[in-house]
């Protein structure tokens, strides 16, 4: 019984609740005797484990009624537990055997693309997306009414199958372009149209595949000299952050662009070409990106699919190095790129009115 | 970064083990949690388990003094389920595909060493209590959890008078002294 009353006192005097003569009285007992000083200090250690036992304890008890509260009234998203299950015992089961036939595939795929990268001509990169256009027959259709009005215009006869489309450029008026490539990629016959719809017979006279790069001809007696260029095709680089914008025929008609210059290199650190952060659809490959002294820094070519707005822009002075290039290969044809822009201090929306008449569509016939 | 008046209040509220405060933070974060886990290797059920030890681990937390959250609620949760998480799956060895977790972050290894700690002498108390059996376990719990007196304990407990329900809550408390402090001294 004593041994009752002592532990009482102690959870009281632990506790607080001893007044102060029976507080005093008892801490003169604890100084005396070191058994009951040992025996406060013990059990004041155990009472706090206890509370805290109690409390997390009693905060359990809450986070499950909580947790099945929520459930019942639905604001726990319920999982489909039982595919769930299903998938991960058969993950568990099979895993093993995934892994080994993962790898056996996965060599197998590098094998059968190492072969195919080897063995098959060189082609842009796959996983980005060329931006030139499909012109399905439908939008041909619709087009075809408009050619039948302006019947002199009309170059291209009704039927003839066009594929794609992208943009070109002037870069020399006397009816040199520069487009991309691979939207001239497998064409049998090129037109190219301009902002006021009328087309003109092209030819190519150079691509470079490696550089993404074409230079067409416009070899068609309506087209008129329009004397010199407002833009001019720069060499040098660009800095990160300028604003630059671009024209295009993501459609039937000229759409104006704006965005930044977000990296100095392109896909995978290719140094050929920059990154810009700009809305371009499929039709905007080829179409020159200026910045805001009217100066031609790159050439749209592709856009990420994996990511949103990232697009690149092959460098602008690589259209020189082909311009050289091609002068040392054939003497005949004699392009002087334009190197005055008569556009800085415009305000923009003049600029897009003097360039959008050097920008046309690229109209392709394939085989 | 400094977080919001509302945030304050419920972390006060989870301090208290407030039941709205809990049902607040609980409604705001589970379904975040519960995707990360089934995501991740996990099923339903061990996400309540980490999301209710992360709450644990939040409510120790906010019981100290020195007190402070530098992020919101939300990133700590997840900062700490996302830690249980991966401990869990490395010690499950079920650590094999890609992890994704795209939230922000803040670091909580230490807050965590701390959860360690504590919920370890948690479950020493939780087994001796359990070891010691009923009625012990009821009568201590009704005592030192629950803080009813001995008059209430032995009317509820059908003991002829508080006395006797003292005599036998001090029997079963050197029994679970006995219990807790043996495991707590080979434990430690």
């Amino acid at each position: 019984m004593d041994h009752i009353l002592l532990l009482e006192a102690v959870e009281r005097y632990l506790r607080g609740e001893m007044n102060d003569e029976e507080k005093r009285s008892f801490e003169d007992m604890r100084k005396s005797n070191p058994e009951l000083d040992q025996m406060v200090v013990e059990h004041h250690f155990f009472l706090g484990e206890m509370d805290r036992y109690g409390e997390i304890k009693r905060f359990k008890a809450n986070l499950y009624d909580t947790h099945h509260t929520l459930q019942e009234n639905g604001e726990i998203k319920e999982v489909n537990s039982s595919s769930s299950g299903k998938i991960a015992y058969l993950w568990n089961r099979y895993r093993r055997i995934v892994a080994v036939a993962a790898s056996i595939a996965g060599i197998t795929a590098l094998l059968i693309s190492g072969l195919t990268v080897a063995f098959s001509p060189k082609a842009p990169i796959r996983d980005i997306e060329e931006l030139r256009r499909k012109v399905t027959y439908l939008e041909k259709k619709t087009n075809s009414q408009s050619l039948q009005i302006n019947d002199v215009r009309k170059k291209i006869e009704p039927g003839t199958p066009i594929k794609f489309g992208g943009t070109s450029f002037l870069v020399d008026s006397k009816g040199y372009l520069v487009t991309s490539a691979h939207v001239i990629q497998d064409a049998t016959r090129i037109f190219v149209q301009n902002n006021d719809g009328q087309d003109f017979k092209a030819s190519i006279i150079y691509t470079d595949l490696e550089k993404d790069l074409a230079i067409l001809h416009i070899e068609d007696e309506d087209f008129k000299n329009p004397g010199s260029l407002p833009y001019s095709i720069g060499r040098s680089s660009t800095e990160l952050a300028e604003p630059v914008f671009t024209l295009g025929y993501p459609k039937d008609e000229i759409v104006y662009g704006e965005g930044y210059l977000s990296a100095k290199t392109g896909m995978k650190g290719d140094t050929m070409a920059y990154q810009i952060s700009i809305s371009a659809n499929p039709g905007n490959s080829g179409g020159p990106v200026l910045n805001k002294n009217g100066e031609v820094i790159g050439i749209l070519n592709a856009r990420q699919t994996t990511a949103e707005g990232v697009v690149f822009a092959i460098k602008s002075k690589n259209i020189h190095r082909v311009v050289d290039e091609m002068k040392k290969k054939d003497s005949s044809q004699h392009i002087k790129l334009s190197s005055n822009t008569n556009l800085k201090g415009m305000d923009r929306v003049q600029q897009v009115k003097k360039i959008e008449d050097c920008v046309y569509m690229v109209k392709v016939v394939l085989k | 970064m400094s977080i919001s008046e509302k945030e304050k209040e419920l972390l006060k509220g989870l301090a208290n083990n407030d039941k709205e405060a809990i049902e607040a933070i609980y409604r705001d974060n589970y379904n975040l949690i519960q995707n990360l886990i089934i995501n991740n290797n996990g099923s339903e059920d061990d996400a309540r388990d980490v999301f209710q030890e992360a709450l644990i681990v939040l409510y120790e937390k906010s019981k100290t003094e020195s007190f402070e959250l530098n992020c919101q609620i939300r990133t700590y949760v997840y900062s700490v389920c996302r830690r249980i998480w991966l401990k869990k799956l490395q010690y499950a060895k079920r650590f094999e595909s890609q992890v994704e977790f795209l939230e922000d972050t803040v670091p909580v290894e230490e807050d965590l060493e701390v959860h360690d700690k504590l919920s370890h002498q948690y479950g020493i108390m939780r087994s001796a209590m359990g070891k010691i059996g009923e009625p012990c376990k009821s009568l201590l719990e009704a005592f030192y959890v629950h803080h009813k007196n001995m008059i209430e304990i032995a009317s509820f407990f059908g003991y002829t008078n508080a006395d006797n329900a003292k005599n036998q809550k001090y029997k079963c408390l050197m029994r679970l002294k006995k219990l807790f402090f043996a495991q707590y001294k080979n434990g430690n």
